[in-house]
């Protein structure tokens, strides 16, 4: 199987533009005061991984990011 | 190609030959080996970036200033020492002043938060079709619904009484209009700023929960920070950019989806379709590609140029959205393509705040506006339509139709 990925979030260079909760709301959440990204599931693999890239990619601020651990 | 130093500086804002797409002009900047230079009306000179990467990499850059007071801020006209001393608001502000003014105030333009009013902005849409198909065939759907759908949803949010919507409508519109100098635009933006410090004064001895302007009287007095100017200036920026480029959008977003029935037909036959064809429609029409504007605050190599300390850039949105690498046929209008990678919005950590109310507001506009009249069609020739060509916000001045 293919390893699974993990979503790093930094909360103090998020915008709060919701990109990444309009790519998949199962993964992405927003903080209700701040705007700010929550991530809902950390470890990602399969349609969630893809989905987590194209959220990287389109993410405004630069705060989201993939690694291998 | 031709070296830098050997390149004219053409003229900018360039002119549209089509209402529908970006200046000629744009592909041959982009066509260049490297960023170029153009003459700003003042007659001074900004450098402009045209492609994807480069105008997103320079958005997200900070050293990249947004502060229009700044002298080298590639300004389209003259502005008088009373515009340069004003307070340029979240839009204006950079590191690290802009963080915590934006945060103060993206919680209330979450996802969720937009997916909540989903009900009361189908309830507005449905009220204002209820009336435009009471009144006379044809009618003008900027006046029927563009413009007021968009004024009222932003009204309710921020608590602005919308029996003033005249009022901030035609402030607005003449703020927006660069056509006729500064002094028009000053006395719109001296009125609006007056009618919002009374309005807020208003609210000041009781503010409510139920409004955002409310609910940061009261946050900020909490936290100490109250400070009315500078809820003054948001409020400004909210109202003016809340509803003058959704009814731009929704207004062009109309003509091009009746221009093109096969992509109505496939929207109107999956609902789930509605959203990638507004992300394409933003794609297509960037109209608001000046919000780009920066100076630089180092020496900043982008583009195959050093941009010196002072000089200023324009991040041509709507050449970067039309930008073959990144969008493949990009002059054409393709609700399938997945455009969400467009730069209509802006990029970095000034894209646009109300990103998620324009997306919200538009969906539902557009699917209820087709559904409700199938036989919507534009009672003009194309070439007949007056489209705002000498405003910040692209858009069209009015939309006849009829039913
Ligand atoms: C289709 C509609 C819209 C378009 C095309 C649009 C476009 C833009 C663009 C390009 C920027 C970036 C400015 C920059 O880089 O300096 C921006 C910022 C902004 N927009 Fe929008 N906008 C739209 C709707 C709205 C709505 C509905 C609201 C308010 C409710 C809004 C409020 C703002 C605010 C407050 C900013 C400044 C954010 C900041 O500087 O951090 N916009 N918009
Ligand atoms: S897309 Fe990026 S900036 Fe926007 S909320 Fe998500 S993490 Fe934050």
């Amino acid at each position: 199987m293919v390893k699974d990925m993990r979503i790093n979030a930094d909360r103090d260079v998020c915008v709060g533009a919701g990109q990444c909760v309009l790519t998949d709301d199962a993964i992405f959440d927003q903080d209700d005061a701040e705007g700010t990204v929550v991530v809902l599931s950390e470890h990602v693999d399969g349609e969630a991984l893809e989905h987590a890239r194209t959220a990287v990619d389109i993410c405004p601020s630069g705060a989201l990011s993939l690694s291998d651990d | 190609m031709t070296e830098l130093a050997d390149r004219p500086t053409p003229d900018f804002p360039m002119k549209r030959t089509c209402p529908f797409d970006p200046p000629p002009g744009y592909q041959e900047l982009r066509d260049q080996p490297t960023a170029s230079r153009v003459t700003l009306p003042t007659g001074k000179q900004s450098w402009v970036l045209t492609k994807h990467t480069e105008v997103r990499s320079m958005l997200a850059d900070t050293r990249f200033s947004s502060d229009r007071r700044l002298p080298g801020f590639p300004l389209l006209t003259e502005t008088s020492k009373k515009f340069m001393e004003a307070d340029p608001g979240l839009i204006g502000m950079d590191p690290p002043d802009h963080g915590p003014a934006r945060r103060a105030v993206v919680g209330e333009f979450t996802v969720k938060r937009m997916q909540a009013l989903q009900p009361r902005i189908q309830e507005i849409v449905d009220t204002f079709i209820d009336e435009m198909l009471a009144g006379p065939n044809p009618a003008d759907l900027v006046e029927a619904l563009a413009l007021p759908v968009p004024s009222l949803v932003i009204c309710e949010l921020l608590g602005v009484p919308y029996a003033d919507h005249e009022f901030f409508q035609s402030r607005s519109a003449k703020l927006l209009n660069t056509a006729d100098g500064i002094e028009p635009r000053e006395k719109a933006a001296d009125e609006l700023e007056a009618y919002l410090t009374d309005l807020i004064m208003a609210k000041e001895p009781s503010p409510s929960e139920e409004d955002l302007l409310g609910r940061q009287i009261i946050k900020q007095r909490e936290e100490g920070t109250y400070d009315r100017k500078a809820l003054v200036s948001l409020a400004f920026l909210l109202l003016l950019a809340g509803h003058e480029t959704t009814a731009n959008m929704i207004s062009l977003g109309t003509i091009a989806f009746l221009r093109n029935p096969e992509q109505l037909a496939a929207v109107k036959a999956d609902p789930g379709k509605t959203l990638p064809a507004v992300e394409e429609l933003l794609r297509y029409f960037t109209i608001a590609e000046l919000a780009g504007s920066r100076v630089a605050t180092e020496d900043i190599e982008i583009g195959g140029v050093l941009i010196r300390a002072g000089e200023g850039v324009i991040g041509l949105a709507h050449a970067a959205n039309r930008d073959p690498n990144a969008f493949a046929d990009p002059d054409s209008l393709d609700i399938d393509r997945g455009a969400r990678h467009h730069v209509a919005f802006g990029y970095g950590p000034h894209q646009c705040l109300g990103q998620n109310l324009a997306r919200m507001e538009l969906q539902i506009v557009f699917d209820t506006l087709f559904r409700r009249v199938p036989t919507l069609r534009v009672e003009a020739e194309f070439d007949e339509l007056s489209f705002k060509d000498s405003t910040i916000i692209f858009g069209v001045r009015e939309l006849p139709v009829a039913w």
